[in-house]
């Protein structure tokens, strides 16, 4: 049994060491907010925060992160409110099938965090997640009105 | 965990026990394990409108939602009619099986096409009109007062001073006789419909909270996972598992329909790890030696045979060529396409000696449901399958094969749940993909640069031989000329051309081929329109002004809205160039405008996309919107970097990695312009896919002078002088 420490709780888990953090919060702990989406580190379906960074989580070992924080797209709201890149997110209808979008409003989430108003070729080179809607566009637009908010 | 067919189970149980005069279909109840279950059983007002003592109206979808906002656009035509409070209304899927029961009262839950609003507006609205008629039959009953004198708005019913909410009359109102026929708004006193209202189901896609195929669980489910023989066609010879059975998790390994090695565990990531470690071996024959250059060959050779299907025809398009002063002539490609949802495939099953239920996305809830049954050798009646929404479609999960491959795993162990998931790479090389073809286009202009003939030879595969070639016409796929026939309300040719013969030689190479959002549309629209500037470019004349000789009025139109929105033939920025696009499909007229601009190192750069498009009736503005700029997404992925390749009979793509889409540092700015005409009901979710391909490459020819015939565009070098 092993601990891994989980939007602020110690959770326990039996996954064996080599297992992709994904599994490991989608399997084990129940969060399947986060998604398989390629399994190689490229869509970023699959993004959580370690430690604060975006992070995909398909290509990192559970045990890798032992001793990091990690927080999934289910802790994002606090007591129930929906942080400024979730609300602009709603307020600007982005999701189309949506699966892809628990990974763009963590990237986005990461990205306002370490930069509050970015400009449009620093979401280029945050946002690096694939949407096969083709969602972008709404995406650029909500994170440009969750930096003003 | 937002499930919504939970209320349709109960509800139905109900009803269907008063149509049916007491016949209970005793449909199991799959989420009911919570606070639902104690509540008040609610009795539909029909099949549509399921309206709530607290006053909730719960609208029932049977298209299936996978992003393009049928969900939100559908409930917004039965709300109109509906007059009730947009903001009490939510929404739940029928299922197959109760659809079967009811004798198809939903009628088609097919998803593709573009279909699910341009279809059903009629009956969807008559179902929500029947319901306002009897819940206003059921207020004035009990006022005593006639019906007309009643008047009803979001869900309140007037009388004088007197006032009933729908859910105070809802039970009163399911008794009645639903009225034999009812007068539907017209369009232009929507109040709801024609809204750029919000989609129903955001929110939870923020939150994590959605749950799609892949997310699914159940009391002691197991997860399997599939490896089919690597070339499409071949079978398994034989599998060795003794290792892969001592690794942590697994459960079983077999093999279903000779051809594929499943791997059963208690979680995907060992069943996956144990998948790996099981050795097969494979019967692929001749397809084993098929390679792209042998598909290519075969292609090319019919771009000149003598045998083809005729597709549409005018006059004598080879006399008037042979006659012509200039003869122009091209050869198009467009190559394999893979879908690649978001999602990889995926379904949970669970199967018992008189029972098969099947929990997944899918485009096609009628197919999944015969797959099931098929697959599970019981009766339809017997099974039944609880529709989640999808994490991506675009014609992918119009098919039914990972249902079947589910429930073969979950037969082999009764009573367990199975959710059967797809890795990424069985996804991608295990697909029906966009058909593989090449076009010779032969033009003849005469001496003052008027098109006197043209000749379309498509060469390739064709969609219906693969899969579903009962549906041939003499041999022939009319398919395959989606975008170039001559008439029709679904894809028809827009110009007027006294000589005019397309035809097509068929080619079917071993890959399945299948449908992919927007269909044949696609490279018919890059043959025709990227020739259409070729042969404007012969003429000695504009692109716009060339085809405006030949359009007819409502292509001319929407093309012509594009361009002036555009600001088409005035100075743009230096460096940047216009390139246009336009065709009728899906039933909807859609153009483009693409400004780019190539540096002398060959980047291209793609500026900005004015889009317009004439759907007739709009339903929801602000998701059309999203739907044309998401097109150009799908559209544009496909012409930067699309191409599956085949090596010995196998697809050699198998991930992000070698499958390259387009990410938002490319994503130019799309403005999308509504010319509704308001006369028929056109599809929004796939037209404007097919302009944005040749829009691009007439604008990239603008720049370059050189002009890209083969696609994808990440094989061409597009550098000066290159």
């Amino acid at each position: 049994m092993a601990v891994l420490n989980v939007n602020g709780k110690a959770l326990d888990h039996n996954a064996e060491p080599d297992t992709p953090l994904l599994w490991v919060l989608r399997e084990q702990l129940g969060l399947t907010g986060t998604k398989y989406g390629c399994g190689i580190s490229q869509c970023g379906s699959c993004t959580v925060h370690v430690d604060g960074v975006a992070t995909r989580s398909c290509g990192v070992p559970v045990s890798a992160v032992a001793d990091k924080k990690i927080v999934t797209v289910e802790a994002l709201a606090a007591n129930g409110t929906l942080n400024k890149i979730q609300q602009a997110w709603v307020a600007l209808d982005v999701p189309q099938c949506g699966y892809c979008q628990s990974g763009m409003v963590m990237a986005a989430t990461a990205l306002l965090a370490a930069n509050p108003k970015p400009t449009d070729a620093d979401i280029d080179a945050a946002m690096t997640n694939i949407c096969r809607c083709g969602t972008y566009q709404q995406v650029r637009e909500a994170i440009h009105a969750a930096a003003k908010a | 965990m937002t499930i919504h067919t939970s209320l349709g189970r109960r509800n139905f149980l109900v009803s269907s026990a008063a149509v049916a005069g007491g016949f209970s279909l005793g449909f199991h109840v799959p989420f009911l394990d919570d606070g639902e279950a104690n509540a008040q059983a609610v009795k539909e007002l029909n099949a549509w409108v399921v309206i709530h003592p607290d006053d909730k109206v719960v609208i029932r979808i049977a298209r299936s939602e996978m992003g393009q906002g049928t969900l939100t656009g559908l409930c917004q035509l039965v709300a109109e009619e509906l007059e009730c409070d947009w903001n009490k209304v939510t929404w739940e899927y029928p299922t197959p099986g109760e659809n079967l029961a009811r004798n198809r009262v939903w009628k088609n839950f097919s998803t593709g096409g573009s279909r699910g609003i341009r279809e059903s507006n009629q009956y969807v609205r008559e179902g929500g009109a029947m319901a306002r008629e009897m819940l206003i039959a059921a207020a004035a009953s009990q006022w005593k007062v006639p019906a007309a004198e009643c008047s009803v708005a979001n869900g309140v019913i007037t009388h004088k001073d007197k006032k009933l909410t729908y859910g105070a009359v809802a039970a009163a109102a399911a008794q009645l006789e639903p009225p034999k026929e009812v007068k539907l708004k017209d369009p232009k006193d929507w109040k709801i419909a024609g809204k750029p209202l919000k989609r129903l189901d955001t929110v939870d896609k923020v939150t994590g909270k959605q749950i799609y195929g892949m997310d699914y669980t159940m009391p002691g489910m197991l997860v399997a996972t599939v490896r089919a023989c690597p070339v499409i066609g071949g079978k398994l010879k034989s599998f060795d598992a003794a290792k892969a059975e001592k690794m942590p998790g697994v459960k079983k390994i077999l093999a279903i329909d000779g051809n594929a090695v499943v791997v059963v565990a208690d979680t995907y990531w060992h069943a996956q790890s144990a998948l790996a470690a099981v050795t097969s071996e494979w019967d692929v024959g001749e397809l084993g030696k098929v390679q792209q250059a042998t598909i290519n060959a075969s292609l090319k050779e019919g771009l000149d045979a003598t045998e083809a299907f005729v597709g549409n025809k005018a006059g004598d398009a080879k006399a008037a060529i042979a006659g012509a002063a200039k003869k122009v002539e091209a050869t198009y490609n467009f190559p394999y396409q893979h879908h690649v949802t978001m999602e990889p495939m995926n379904a949970t099953a669970r199967y018992t000696a008189d029972k098969c239920e099947v929990w997944c996305g899918t485009q096609n809830g009628e197919a999944a449901l015969a797959a099931a049954s098929e697959a599970s050798g019981l009766p339809v009646g017997k099974c039944d399958v609880y529709k989640l929404l999808l994490g991506g479609g675009f014609g992918r999960r119009g098919r039914s094969d990972y249902v079947r491959q589910a429930v073969l795993v979950a037969k082999e162990m009764p009573g367990t749940p199975i959710k059967l998931i797809w890795s990424r790479e069985e996804d991608m090389t295990h697909c029906q993909y966009h058909p593989i073809t090449m076009a010779k286009l032969t033009g003849g202009l005469d001496a003052q640069g008027n098109l006197v003939g043209l000749q379309i030879r498509i060469s390739g595969q064709s969609i219906l031989a693969s899969l579903l070639p009962q549906n041939l016409q003499n041999g022939m796929d009319p398919v395959v000329f989606q975008g170039l026939m001559q008439s029709g309300v679904e894809a028809a040719y827009g110009y007027e051309l006294p000589n005019l013969l397309v035809d097509h030689a068929m080619r079917n190479p071993h890959i399945t081929a299948g449908f992919w959002r927007g269909v044949n549309v696609n490279q018919n629209a890059v043959y025709m329109e990227c020739f259409m500037d070729e042969l404007a470019a012969a003429a000695g004349q504009d692109p716009l002004a060339f085809r405006l000789k030949y359009l007819k009025p409502k292509w001319a139109a929407v093309l012509k809205a594009a361009c002036d929105k555009a600001g088409y033939g005035k100075p743009l920025p230096e460096g940047h160039f216009h390139g246009i696009s336009q065709v009728m499909g899906y039933g909807s007229y859609v153009a483009g405008v693409a400004e780019v601009s190539v540096s002398p190192d060959g980047t291209l750069k793609i500026h900005k996309i004015t889009a317009a498009t004439n759907p007739g009736h709009v339903v929801n503005p602000a998701q059309i919107e999203r739907q044309v700029a998401g097109s150009f997404v799908y559209g544009l992925s496909a012409a930067l970097y699309g191409e599956i390749t085949v090596k010995d009979g196998v697809v050699e793509q198998t991930n992000f990695d070698s499958y390259n889409v387009m990410r938002i540092d490319e994503m130019p700015q799309v403005e999308t312009v509504l010319v509704p005409t308001h006369d028929f009901w056109g599809g929004v979710g796939e037209p404007t896919i097919a302009v944005a391909a040749p829009a691009v490459l007439n604008a990239i020819a603008k720049a370059t002078g050189k002009r890209v015939r083969n696609l994808p565009l990440m094989n061409q070098d597009l550098k000066k002088g290159a």
